[in-house]
């Protein structure tokens, strides 16, 4: 059977089984990942599985049933078990389940690539990591880290309303990091991020990166840590850099405007969210400068694609203009519920996981500053950047960041080395109190975004700038 | 021999004719996962996936390759071997390769209820249904899972191993004007998952939480429920006892060392849920990691094992995880009641909870806590929030709910000599996450523990 077949054949069994409504994925995976270790290969990685999932509406019950053989037995058999499960879920279920009307779509799309990740030798993949981790150990490192990662996923869907679309997407990434062991404490710096960046391209972006350059500095600014002054406490004026402001709009926007979450369905584990679907389009969310951005759309970003795994062609939609709230991202079934006329941001981690509501890319757009005109406007505050942990709760409005690194403000210029930087706040708070905003955006991947049971980790990507807050409480510590 | 034994065996000996002399390793596991999830009292989401996949590890000239793919036909396999056989050729040198497993016995596993491996969706809806029920007309949202699996390992040192088992869990929440109370558990057959008595438990908890009032920051003596023990028991296996990062000095623990209240022992019992060996072929069995407050081991696998001088404890996971070597299936041993808990009125999860308050002069009941990040793994110090109801304790008794708070702490410290101020008389099996078929399973005893510090409010 074709891959196209595998979904038809699937979607034909689950309605002849009962069901109103049936898709089916089927998608073939690839993920080859390199870690080195203090000069040496510690693993090298190439994980590919295939298979198909089926989703079915029987009555108000959804049903999913996922398996690797695409035979045609097999495929059938899937389109009825997805229908039976459904069956089940109407023991416990609500009389309504919907979706907004979507026009059946054929397509195709690829994302670009110019170097084929799984086509360059592992020997020059392993040179580069064990490379950089040497340079760091030479520069002060205890313990030098870098990976390399790659994806490729080809996809199929099939709906029986019409859906026929197929996608190729390719991933990377790389990272390098250096552990400093003091005394009862480690400190951390990394490149080009905490976990690594992350694009949906090929391995030129990797080369674009360039961890050897970064290793020295890397390596000595760990060691370098141990001896600072510890980041003060108190309320100050904190400028953010972008990779850690990247993470401030994923966890304290990103997820809490996933409509999943706003209507309860994540309630026992993700969390809910703070917003109110009755504010949609009048809550303060932010400052003016706050302009956020649903985007999937964009060249090359970990979170574009041109159809969602609903069959929604890829659309640029405003979340929060001018600092108020007007857009969420949703799923064709969460829009039904919500009263809302668009969808575009379901995706599903492989053939066996249920689409579900995540984040595209999801960031700000250019600020009127640059990073030197804020630091150079600040009398007196802390820069950090880098993240190094993180935690919010489940409203997504109380959160606490630490970063790697953290520099004094005086008289507008960067002073001292701070370490063991940490800042915290509630969502709208800090967001309303941002009053500078950098124009130089870079698009930062986040591969390893968590949610769904089954769990399922995302890829997004988070368009981003150094911006400036006021009266933030940093310094909490144990 | 079972199937995946069968698997297993085939596919090695594809791999040994196409890289002669080479030492290689295999892995093939079946299994059957199902998930039903419920939120605003309907099922909404309900999945189920059969999978079957292939591991291969073949070590050859001083170049390692680690493969894995899903697995239908032999098709699949041949192009398996072919793709670990080509990666093997052109792979980074691997001077830190520890060897092979080397023949040896695999205790046997637990023998299956059939009853839970032949489980459907409708058992599970039942389940869930009975959870809401419980729930008394409260709003509810959770899952109900089960997983049933086999393995079969074969290595070209001559270790073959199979092993077949099932798992379950639960989690609830149950909701009412802002306030969520919450029930969990993982017995190890689902006839054991009593949904009505779950729910039930989780609805009081929502209820007692109405009208909660902020406490203010600080160091404040606490009880844990064991669902927030949990979290701690959790980072105690990925960042304390792994052996990777005591290798690397990353993490606090030290062998020998009374590092831990005399009231602790933490106990891994992966043989409880059938997990008889690991992905290296190795043996697991019960590991004490402390006894009476000293740290008595570490996890590891042969790679960690090997910089340590030591030998491999059986904590292998798969290939692709840098995380290093660490235990999944964690229990804290409780104290001696030789009662079992009952439930009781009220916020508390059950009688053994009860009996931790009698001596709290003033202090807080915390049921869970969520979204916990390391700042330091060296001192495990860890940020969270505590999550599903935390009350005011007042001589002795429970007064009045509060908001929910921001906590700093370092674990390590919490646990250290003379801060265990008591442990209940009985332990609750408690599910871990679902990211993989198989979830980890943390057994644990509720906590009296001498400071906490929290560090924020709920409003800032």
């Amino acid at each position: 059977l074709s891959e196209f077949e595998a979904a038809e054949r699937a979607v034909q069994a689950a309605l002849d089984a009962g069901a109103s409504y049936a898709d089916a994925r089927v998608m073939h995976r690839r993920h080859a990942s390199m870690a080195a270790r203090n000069g040496e290969i510690e693993s090298v990685s190439d994980v590919a599985d295939s298979g198909i999932g089926v989703r079915a509406l029987v009555g108000s019950g959804w049903g999913f049933f996922a398996t690797p053989d695409l035979t045609d037995a097999s495929v059938r058999r899937a389109g009825e078990r997805s229908a039976e499960i459904a069956a089940a879920s109407a023991q416990v279920a609500s009389g309504v389940s919907a979706l907004i009307p979507g026009e059946p779509v054929t397509g195709s799309w690829e994302s670009a690539c110019a170097t084929d990740p799984f086509a360059v030798a592992l020997s020059d993949k392993g040179d580069r990591l064990v490379g950089a981790t040497r340079t760091m150990l030479e520069h002060g490192a205890d313990l030098a880290e870098a990976s390399s990662v790659a994806w490729e996923t080809r996809k199929w869907l099939v709906s029986s309303e019409g859906h026929r679309i197929d996608q190729v997407v390719r991933e990377c990434g790389a990272g390098i990091s250096a552990t400093a062991i003091g005394d009862g404490e480690t400190q951390v710096r990394s490149y080009p991020a905490a976990r690594g960046q992350y694009a949906t391209r090929g391995w030129e972006f990797v080369d674009e990166l360039d961890l050897q350059a970064h290793a020295a500095r890397v390596g000595s600014e760990a060691r370098e840590l141990l001896s600072a002054p510890v980041c003060p406490t108190g309320e100050t004026t904190l400028i953010l850099g972008a990779e850690q402001l990247a993470l401030q709009i994923h966890e304290s926007v990103g997820h809490a405007i996933e409509l999943d979450r706003i209507l309860g369905w994540e309630a026992a584990y993700a969390g809910t969210s703070w917003l109110d679907l009755a504010q949609l389009g009048s809550l303060k969310y932010g400052s003016e400068l706050m302009n956020i951005t649903i985007d999937p759309t964009i060249p090359g970003a970990l979170g574009s694609f041109g159809y969602d795994d609903e069959g929604t062609p890829a659309a640029c939609r405003d979340a929060v203009r001018n600092g108020v709230w007007v857009g969420v991202l949703a799923g064709r079934d969460s829009a039904a519920v919500a009263g809302l006329d668009y969808a575009g941001s379901v995706r599903a981690d492989g053939w066996a996981r249920l689409p579900m509501v995540r984040m595209t890319n999801v960031g700000l757009e250019p600020g009127p500053h640059t990073f030197d005109e804020i630091v150079a406007e600040t009398d007196e505050g802390i820069y950090m950047e880098t993240n190094r942990s993180w935690s919010i709760d489940d409203r997504r409005l109380n959160f606490q960041f630490g970063t790697e690194v953290a520099y004094e403000v005086k008289h507008g210029q960067l002073g001292r080395l701070l370490r063991n930087p940490t800042y915290t706040g509630i969502g709208p708070q800090f967001w309303s109190s941002m009053d500078m905003l950098s124009s130089e955006i870079v698009v930062w991947g986040t591969p390893n975004c968590g949610k769904g049971q089954p769990g399922q980790v995302g890829h997004t990507g988070h368009p981003s700038a150094p911006a400036r807050f006021r009266n933030v409480r940093v310094g909490v510590r144990a | 021999m079972t199937a995946e034994l069968d698997l297993a065996v085939s596919a090695l000996d594809k791999a040994a004719a196409a890289v002669p002399g080479a030492e290689i390793s295999v892995t093939a596991g079946h299994h059957h996962a199902a998930l039903t999830r419920f939120a605003r009292s309907v099922i909404h989401q309900n999945v189920a996936e059969d999978v079957t996949t292939v591991d291969l590890r073949i070590h050859h000239a001083g170049r390692t390759a680690a493969t894995s793919a899903t697995v239908v036909d032999v098709s699949d396999l041949d192009r398996l071997v072919k793709s670990a056989t080509e990666a093997v050729r052109v792979a980074p040198a691997d001077p830190g390769w520890p060897g092979l497993a080397l023949p040896s016995a695999v205790p046997p596993a637990p023998a299956l209820d059939v009853g839970s491996i032949e489980s459907t969706p409708a058992d599970r809806a039942e389940i869930v249904g009975a959870f809401v029920a419980g729930a008394g007309g409260l709003e509810t949202a959770g899952y109900c899972r089960s997983t049933h699996w086999s393995t079969g390992f074969a290595n070209s040192a001559g270790q073959q191993a199979s092993a077949e088992a099932f798992e379950c869990g639960f989690s609830g929440i149950a909701r009412h004007h802002g306030a969520d109370g919450v029930a969990r558990h993982a017995p190890l057959t689902l006839a054991e998952l009593d949904g009505e008595a779950l729910g039930g438990r989780a609805a009081a908890k929502a209820l007692a939480s109405i009208d909660a009032v902020e406490l203010p920051p600080g160091r404040y003596e606490v009880v844990l429920e064991p669902t927030a023990v949990a979290d701690i028991v959790e980072a105690l296996a990925a960042a304390g006892f792994n052996g990777k990062l005591v290798n690397e000095q990353r993490s606090f623990v030290r062998i020998g060392d009374d590092q831990f209240d005399a009231s602790v022992t933490l106990v891994d019992e992966p043989l409880l849920v059938g997990q008889a060996f690991d992905s290296e072929g190795t043996p697991r069995q019960r590991l004490v990691l402390v006894d009476g407050g000293t740290t008595s081991a570490v996890t590891h696998d042969r790679r960690s094992a090997a910089e340590a001088g030591a030998v491999s404890t059986g904590h292998a996971l798969d290939a692709r995880f840098v995380f290093g070597p660490y235990a999944q299936h964690l229990s804290l041993a409780p104290a001696r009641s030789g009662e079992p808990p009952t439930e009781v009125d009220g916020p508390l999860a059950d009688s053994s909870v009860a009996g931790l308050l009698a001596d709290v002069r003033r202090g807080v009941l915390v049921t869970e806590f969520w979204y916990t990040r390391m700042l330091d793994p060296r001192a495990l110090t860890i940020t969270g929030l505590t999550r599903n109801g935390v009350w005011l304790i007042e001589d002795g008794v429970v007064t009045r709910p509060l908001r929910n708070f921001r906590f700093t702490q370092s674990y390590a410290q919490a646990l250290m000599p003379g801060n265990v101020l008591g442990v209940a008389g009985a332990a609750t099996a408690i599910p871990g996450d679902t990211y993989t078929a198989t979830s980890p399973r943390w057994t644990c005893p509720a906590l009296r523990l001498a400071s906490w510090n929290f560090t924020g409010g709920a409003s800032g």
